[in-house]
Order: C-alpha cells, then structure tokens, then sequence
C-alpha cells in the first residue's frame, strides 16, 4: 500500500473517533477529497520541478503515533532558546507535552490547537480565522484534513506579549517512521506584537516526515516576527506551509533559518490585504552532504502603497542543493508597491547546485520592483588577506561565509536567538570562533 | 631573519621572478625600489605565500626555516607579515572581529590561550592611537569604504597588533596624502626596533624619506640589478630609472 492510500484508509479511522456535530470535520471531509483528488506532488509541476518526494514517500510511516514518550527537559534543553523566559508549547510525536510546555491564558491564549477546536470559547475565533487563508494544494489539504494538534495563539489588541513563545515538536521515532502533522493557527490584533520561534526536532535515528500547517493573521498595526530554525538531522523531512494574511499597517515578519535535514521543503506565502503593509521575508541556508533545501515563496501585493523585502542567502557545501522559487504578484490595484527580492549563492563544491528563479507577475503599472541573484563563489583574494593574518584556511572560509550571511542575522531581533544561530553555523563549519560582529 | 636564494616564480607559466637573491637581518629596514611591472608585488606574494605563484627555482628561508612549503597561515604564525598595496574589502566582518580572530588564531598556532577580551581592547584602544584611528572606525566592516587612507592606516593598525618579526609594505604610500603619510611612517618607525625587519616596496623616495632604509634595491625584470645605500634611492627620484634599465640592457 502507498502512502497516499494508507492516509486515505487512515482518515476512515479517524474521522470515526471525531464529534460529528463539529464543523471542522466538514473542513476536514473537504480537505481530504481535494487531497484524494490531487495527491502527492510530483515533478512534473512547475512548482516541484526540482524537489522530488519520490524517495521520501517511501518509507511506510505510522500515520497516529503511539502515546507520548517521557523526554527529559535537561536532555532537550540544547534545543530550546533556554536562557531567556519564554513560553512553550512543546509537542512529543504529535502529542501535547504538558511538563515541557508553559502555556498561558492571562490576556492572551497560548495553548493547544485541540482544545480551540473542541471549546465553545475559542468557536468564534476558529470560524473567522481556521484553514481561512491556507489554501488548497494537496500538502496543505492533507494536513488540513489531519489536523487535531498544534499550536493556537491568539493575542488580543493593544497587547505587546512580554516574552517570546516557542513552539517545539519533537519526534521520539518509537515507530520505524513517523508522520506528523502539526497545525498552528496564529492571530494577532490590532496594535499587537508577538515574537515566535518554531523548531521541529528529531530525536531518533528513524525517518521522520513532518508536514506543518501554521496560518497567521495580522490584523492593523500588528507586528509579528517570526523564527523558524530547521537544524534537524539527517533522516528528517519537513514541508513547512506556512501563510501570512495581513491586515493594513501591520508588519510580519519570517526568518527561516535552514541548516539540517535531510529535505526541507518551505512554501510561505504571504497576502497583503489592506495598505501600508510590510511583508518581511529573510533565510540564511547553509547545507552540506546530499542536503536539499527548496524555499518556495510568494509574495501577493492586492492593495497599494505596501512593501515586501525578501533576502535569502545560501550556501552549499558537497552534493547539496538549494533552491530558491520566489514569485511576486503586483495587481492591478496595488499601485505604489515596493518589493524587493534578493537572493545570493555561494557554491563552496563543485558538486553543490543551486536553483534559483525569480517570478514576478505584475499588472500595475506606478510599482518599483526589483529583484537580483547572484552566484559565486568564495572571493579568492579575500581569503588570501586573512589567511596572511595568521587566520587558517577552514576559519577564513567560514568567516567568509558568516559575513555573507550578516545582512540577514542583523535583523533578527532577539540576541539570543542570534547567538543561537550563531553558533549552529560554527559547528556546522567545523570551527571554533566567535563571530560577534 | 630572511634569505632569499636564487627565487625563480611564475604565475600562469608567466616567469615574473629570475633569481631574486636578498638577505634581510633583524632591525635593518631595506627598501625595494622598482619601474612598474618589475616584480615587486610579486615578491611580496611570494614572500607571503600567495598560492596563485609558483616558486619554480631557488628558497626562501626565514629564521634558518625554508617555508617555501608552508601556507600563508603558517608563514604568518612565524612571524611574517604584508601589508597589501590594495587590501581587500570584507563586508560583515568588522575590523575588531577581524583583527581579534587574527590575534586569537596567532595564539592558538602558539598554544596559548585566546586573549582575555579586556586585554584585546586595552591593546586595540591602544594601537588604534598609535594610528590616529577613531574608535568608530573600528566597527566599520573591514576596509569596506574606506578611502585609500584609511586603508593603508588599518594594514598598519594590524601590523601593529599583530607585532609582525618581518613586515613587508607593499606600496603602502600610494594613495596617501602627506598627513596619512606621516601617520603610517610614524606608526611602522615607532613599531621597529633591532629585533625586527622592515621590506618597504615602492616606486617613489617620499615615504623613504621618513621610513629610512639600511639598503636599497632596484628590481628590474624579475630581478635585483642594483643595490645601495639610501642615497641610491634618492638618485632614482632625480633620474628616473631609464639609466638602470638602459645599464642592464646594454
């Protein structure tokens, strides 16, 4: 049986154990038809023209993973931003971890997709916002219908949350391989400002396939940042789909940073629905091995006098590949736009490949709009200066390759979280140097 | 401290070097004068351990060491040091970090440890002032627009942090003003003593009228055709170098 039919008999299964009264389970019935319609993306669109899941639809994943494993806090702290407070919400194979998580209800809700599924509480947000702006491509679709679990944050207006949340699914691997499925739902109000880290880690040498859904509003004058850190090993897939309604002035803002993995897959799109909105879209990736990462955004300016900033950098060690797929749509009623687009490559092997494409579709006609895309490689003279100052061949390169990815990291807003990543990219060179620039 | 014995070097199966031979002792400042495309820069690289120049012939031994082998990391772990005619603009890497990770890396080549931070400031406060250089210039990206100045100040600046045993000053002069010139004279002056050795390269006297060579030497195709005292550059500056060219030609 493939997984395409395993999911299928498995929604069977479970939509038997759901509240039939519930209207999500007609957004669910829905989704798994459009999925069943569709299936599996292939590379034959355009889409996934260089991102095959052939290898990675393989493997026979269990669909419901069993009970939640005990993980020690002090045997996962390395994976959380530890040394400021923060909230949590932490999930074990699918599966709430309540001793690892810090929700709160106190002026805002922190907590668990499951439950503003389920509670009259939370209906009202759930039916203007839930599956609202995600759309109906078959990865999405299959989540949507799968969904139960993840996180809900809803920040009401006027609120500036104090601390940052981190959202972190971790997988145990109990089974040979493992699907997940997690759904974050994510609404800001008017005036409001939330700061959000997002990881998915692997604990276990077993495959592990994660296909993540996170919807995120913004409603006027909100400010979100968000940071997604995909270091995970080398048997870990991730498709992360991740969209971005945002309401007039608000600004939202989405640093990827993608280092491990074995295939990551990033679909963020973003919709500016109202004026004066700032569309901020930022990756460093750095990949060795036979690593493959393909960042496949999309920017839709629909109202005027908006901006969007994109600016990933890359750079590919060994047999690995990246791709770079951004699309920007200007309509016709979105005079005065400004997007810029920018995308830089630096190919450290000559084994390594980068795919990068630019698409902008533009129908108004008083927009500035500018994208570039460099490919290069480590300039030889520089590394000749430094290394006649003492600094070694492996220390020069990764020097080099901080520094190309600086304009990146400087706008990232928490120290700690800069340090973090900071420090991910020296292990990852191999060296052993502080780069506070 | 430095022999050079017979050093042949080609780029790209280009001969630039033909036998360069030259001995440079602790404390001697020697300056290595030369028409355009003679092979001055190219003794710097060579000197330094550009990869890109190949030493076909002859050695270079520093402090009884052939490094002619070694990597441009290693032969500046020993000491050697070149202050660029045009030093290469690194975006996101501030001077500061620059020249700590220099020093640290420097250390760690020594075994020793990494330089407490409170130490590498008093010494960077302290060789910044030596240079006339302001602290805000510090945490600009390293020689990213820079003028020709500020440039040629900072390669002094590391020189000066890093305490080089042979400096090599590939064109230092060219693109400074009188005060610039004044400034990285003073600097390389201050920084010499009778343990260590100055090469200067240059095409003009006026820097050497205030770094004062022991010896002179006029490099001409890939060779060294003339030495002397400082009064040999001053002869060159009155009368150009086509009387050099015209003697070895003959």
């Amino acid at each position: 049986m493939d997984l395409k039919e395993k999911l299928l008999s498995s929604y069977l299964v479970f939509e038997n154990k759901l509240d039939i009264d519930s209207p999500i389970n007609d957004i669910r019935n829905e989704a798994i038809k459009t999925f069943e319609e569709k299936g599996f993306p292939s590379k034959k669109e355009e889409a996934w023209k260089y991102t095959s899941l052939n290898k990675v639809l393989k493997e026979d994943y269990s669909i419901f993973p069993k009970q939640e494993n005990a993980i020690d806090y002090k045997d996962v702290k390395k994976y959380f931003i530890h040394d400021i407070d923060t909230y949590k919400i932490v999930f074990i194979d699918g599966k709430y971890s309540s001793h690892l998580s810090e929700t709160t209800h106190d002026g805002i809700d922190v907590c668990l997709m499951s439950a503003a599924l389920t509670k009259p509480k939370y209906q009202l947000i759930i039916e203007n916002y839930y599956n609202k702006v995600a759309t109906k491509d078959s990865l999405t679709s299959l989540n949507t219908a799968f969904a139960n679990e993840g996180a809900y944050i809803h920040i009401p207006k006027n609120k500036i949350v104090d601390k940052p949340i981190q959202i972190i699914n971790f997988s145990t691997g109990n089974e040979s391989a493992t699907m997940l499925q997690p759904r974050n739902l994510i609404v800001v109000d008017e005036n409001s400002h939330v700061q959000i880290i997002e990881r998915h880690q692997s604990l276990t040498e077993n495959a592990v396939l994660t296909n993540s859904v996170t919807e995120i509003f913004t409603n006027k004058r909100a400010i979100v940042d968000f940071y997604k850190i995909q270091n995970d090993n080398e048997k870990a897939t991730l498709i992360d789909n991740t969209y971005v309604n945002q309401k007039r002035e608000s600004i939202a803002s989405v640093h990827t940073f993608s280092f491990g993995g074995k295939l990551i897959r990033n679909n963020l799109n973003y919709y500016q629905n109202g004026e004066r909105i700032d569309s901020i879209l930022k990756g460093v990736t750095i990949l060795s091995d036979k690593q493959h990462v393909d960042h496949n955004t999309l920017v839709h300016h629909i109202e005027p006098n908006c901006e969007s900033h994109q600016d990933y950098k890359g750079i590919f060690g060994d047999s690995s590949t990246g791709i770079f797929n951004g699309k920007i749509i200007v309509n016709k009623e979105a005079q005065k736009t400004n997007a810029f687009q920018s995308n830089n490559n630096i190919l450290v092997s000559d084994k390594a490949t980068i795919n990068s494409k630019p698409q902008l579709e533009i129908f108004a006609d008083d927009v500035k709009c500018s994208h570039g895309c460099t490919i290069g490689q480590l300039d030889e003279s520089a590394m000749f200066y430094m290394r006649s100052r003492g600094i070694p061949e492996k220390e020069a390169k990764a020097l080099l390759m901080y520094a190309f990815s600086n304009n990146v990291l400087s706008s990232v807003k928490i120290p700690e979280i800069k340090q973090r990543i900071t420090k991910i990219i020296a292990n990852k060179l191999g060296v052993n140097i502080g780069f506070d620039l | 401290m430095l022999k050079i014995e017979n050093l042949h070097a080609s780029v790209e199966d280009k001969a630039i070097l033909r036998g360069i031979n030259l001995e440079v002792k602790p404390g001697e400042v020697h300056a290595i004068m030369g028409p355009n495309g003679s092979g001055k820069s190219t003794l710097s690289s060579v000197i330094a351990g550009k990869e890109e120049y190949e030493v076909t012939d002859g050695t270079i031994v520093f402090n009884e060491e052939d490094i002619n082998e070694l990597a441009a990391e290693e032969r500046a772990h020993k000491g050697v040091f070149l202050s660029f005619q045009y030093p290469v603009e690194i975006p996101g890497v501030s001077v500061t970090n620059f020249i700590k990770t220099a020093i640290n890396e420097n250390r760690k080549a020594k075994g020793l440890e990494d330089m407490p931070a409170k130490d590498m400031l008093k010494l960077i406060r302290e060789k910044a002032e030596l240079l006339e250089i302001d602290r805000k210039f510090l945490s600009r990206s390293l020689n990213e627009g820079f003028s020709g100045g500020e440039k040629k100040r900072n390669e002094i600046f590391q020189m000066a942090m890093l305490e080089p045993k042979l400096a090599i000053l590939d064109e230092t002069d060219s693109g400074l003003d009188i005060d610039a010139l004044r400034i990285v004279a003073n600097g390389v002056n201050k920084l010499k003593s009778k343990d260590n050795a100055v090469i200067v390269i240059t095409h003009y006297q006026r820097l050497l009228d205030h770094i004062v060579p022991d010896f002179v030497h006029v490099l001409y195709n890939g060779k060294i055709v003339k030495s002397g005292g400082k009064e040999l550059a001053h002869e060159l500056e009155e009368k150009g170098y086509d009387w050099i060219k015209e003697e070895v030609d003959a």
